[in-house]
């Protein structure tokens, strides 16, 4: 199983090689974010920034922006997730956004286990 | 700095998401999440720490009078026990808050006010007084709690006499012994469902909680996060967040959205609490100089892709005919709505509208409100 790394803020990526991986946000920031009901999502061939913001999702009650880790291509979408909102709360590793290729560039990226000593 | 409700420390205990709001710290939603909480309030019952909502006496020879002179609604027909919803105008017709007037007597009134409007309608009322008339600003003294579902009077029924509670909608009564608490005990709510409001003292508020929760068999100790709370519990704590989806789910108008201090009673579609042929009552004059209404509110049925929050503009084509007023994803419903305020001549059920969230324009319809409504 490949290693998930966190940005600080709160999205997850997973490379399955150097310059391809997926992008999700974490169980943390699910949590804080309560019942997601909305997710917008990019289109597959956009390109996105280390740092900006790719997706946004909506909970109930608010708005939320999700920025992407890396830089690159996005390769594809996940479909289920804009039906399906829901899925990120059951199981936010589960859930990713999008998968991005072509990566040349990333942010500054935490452990799982800096990740959960920052939120902790 | 914000206040605390003496269920502060109620709320911390069953982990609730603290917020500020209308001055006040309180739980947005619990664990549980405002999805799951709006839906026990359909099926079975949900409790709410409503404290931050603020209440006066008026009492004495022209207590009704002034209560006259202040509402728009008519309560000069009150049966002792009856509440009745009323907006509160300034003189141009606009609206200073609205507010439930519950008649203990026809010297004695009890008015329970919006918590973000507390000081500027206690204001306004102190300065609007006339004759033989004592105000009392009570809010301090008093806790409320919602008990809101169809399961609540089977709740209720095992801390009190049935025969105590009362029977009809918007109406109440006194001393209601509520396991040894004293409490006010009205059949009225927010939420578009049945239930009842519950008014104590404070050194009271946290036992009335506690007791309420156990009667509803809600594990007190353990935190509960199940999506399916429902099923092991007949009552769950709930939050501001689904006291908001419920309400406008239920197309229940709220004060800063489609109300305010410019909007007529009669645009909100208050009609039916607005007596124009009542004698007298500030801002009669204001509605009636306005003439015919020129927006009215309207439920809008979200059907393209997203969710459109209040004060998005609403559009026909390119002209802007109006701005969305309240909106969100309804858990009951399972999909969008909104309420907007647009101009009269587009009010028409079934018009094709398009509402422009952050920059996107996404389809809508008028639809007719409310968008539920429980089956008695």
């Amino acid at each position: 199983m490949k290693e998930y790394l966190f940005s600080k803020s709160h999205e997850w990526v997973q490379f399955s090689n150097a310059t391809t991986a997926k992008v999700g946000i974490s169980d943390y920031a699910q949590k804080e974010l309560g019942d997601l009901v909305f997710v917008n999502l990019p289109e597959v061939g956009d390109e996105i920034a280390a740092g900006e913001e790719f997706a946004d999702v909506e909970s109930v009650k608010a708005v939320s922006s999700i920025y992407s880790p890396v830089t690159g291509v996005v390769k594809a979408i996940n479909e289920e997730l804009l039906d399906h909102p829901e899925l990120i709360n059951s199981d936010a590793y589960d859930a990713w956004f999008i998968e991005v290729e072509e990566i040349t560039d990333q942010s500054d990226l935490l452990s799982e286990k800096e990740y959960k000593e920052l939120n902790s | 700095m914000e206040r605390k409700t003496h269920l502060y420390d109620c709320h911390v205990k069953a982990a609730g998401k603290i917020v500020p709001f209308a001055g006040y710290l309180l739980p947005v939603q619990y664990e549980t999440g405002v999805i799951t909480e709006h839906m026990a309030v359909r099926t079975s019952a949900g409790l709410f720490d409503v404290s931050h909502m603020g209440e006066v006496l008026l009492k004495g020879q022209d207590a009704l009078k002034n209560v006259q002179l202040l509402v728009s609604n008519d309560c000069g027909s009150m049966y002792d026990g009856q509440v009745k919803y009323s907006p509160m105008c300034n003189e141009s017709g606009g609206v200073v808050d609205d507010l439930l007037v519950y008649q203990k007597n026809s010297q004695e009134y009890l008015i329970v006010i919006n918590a973000a409007n507390r000081f500027k309608d206690v204001d306004w009322m102190k300065a609007h007084l006339i004759g033989d008339v004592e105000f009392i600003d009570v809010s301090d003294d008093l806790s409320q709690l919602a008990l809101q579902g169809p399961r609540s009077k089977e709740i209720l029924c095992k801390l009190t006499e049935d025969e105590k509670l009362p029977v009809k909608y918007y109406s109440f009564k006194e001393d209601v012994n509520v396991a040894g608490i004293n409490c006010l005990v009205s059949r009225t709510g927010y939420t578009g469902e049945d239930g009842y409001e519950l008014y104590c003292k404070n050194e009271d508020a946290a036992k009335l909680w506690q007791v309420l929760l156990e009667a509803g068999n809600y594990d007190l100790d353990g935190n509960c996060k199940k999506a399916d709370a429902t099923e092991d519990f007949l009552l769950i704590p709930c939050g501001l967040g689904a006291r908001d989806t419920l309400r406008l789910e239920a197309a229940m108008p709220l004060y800063g959205h489609e109300m305010d201090d410019s909007i007529s009673p009669l645009e909100t579609g208050l009609g039916f609490a607005v007596k124009l042929e009542k004698a007298e009552f500030i801002g009669k004059e204001g509605i009636l100089s306005r003439g015919e209404a020129k927006k009215a509110r309207v439920g809008l049925n979200i059907t393209g892709r997203g969710i459109a929050r209040e004060a998005c503009p609403v559009y026909i084509n390119n002209e802007q005919i109006g701005v969305t007023t309240s909106g969100t994803h309804c858990p009951y419903l399972g999909r969008p709505i909104a309420m907007a305020l647009v101009d009269i001549a587009y009010n028409a059920l079934g018009t094709q509208v398009e509402v422009d969230v952050r920059g996107r324009r996404i389809a809508a319809e008028v639809v007719a409100l409310p968008f539920y409504k429980r089956e008695k």
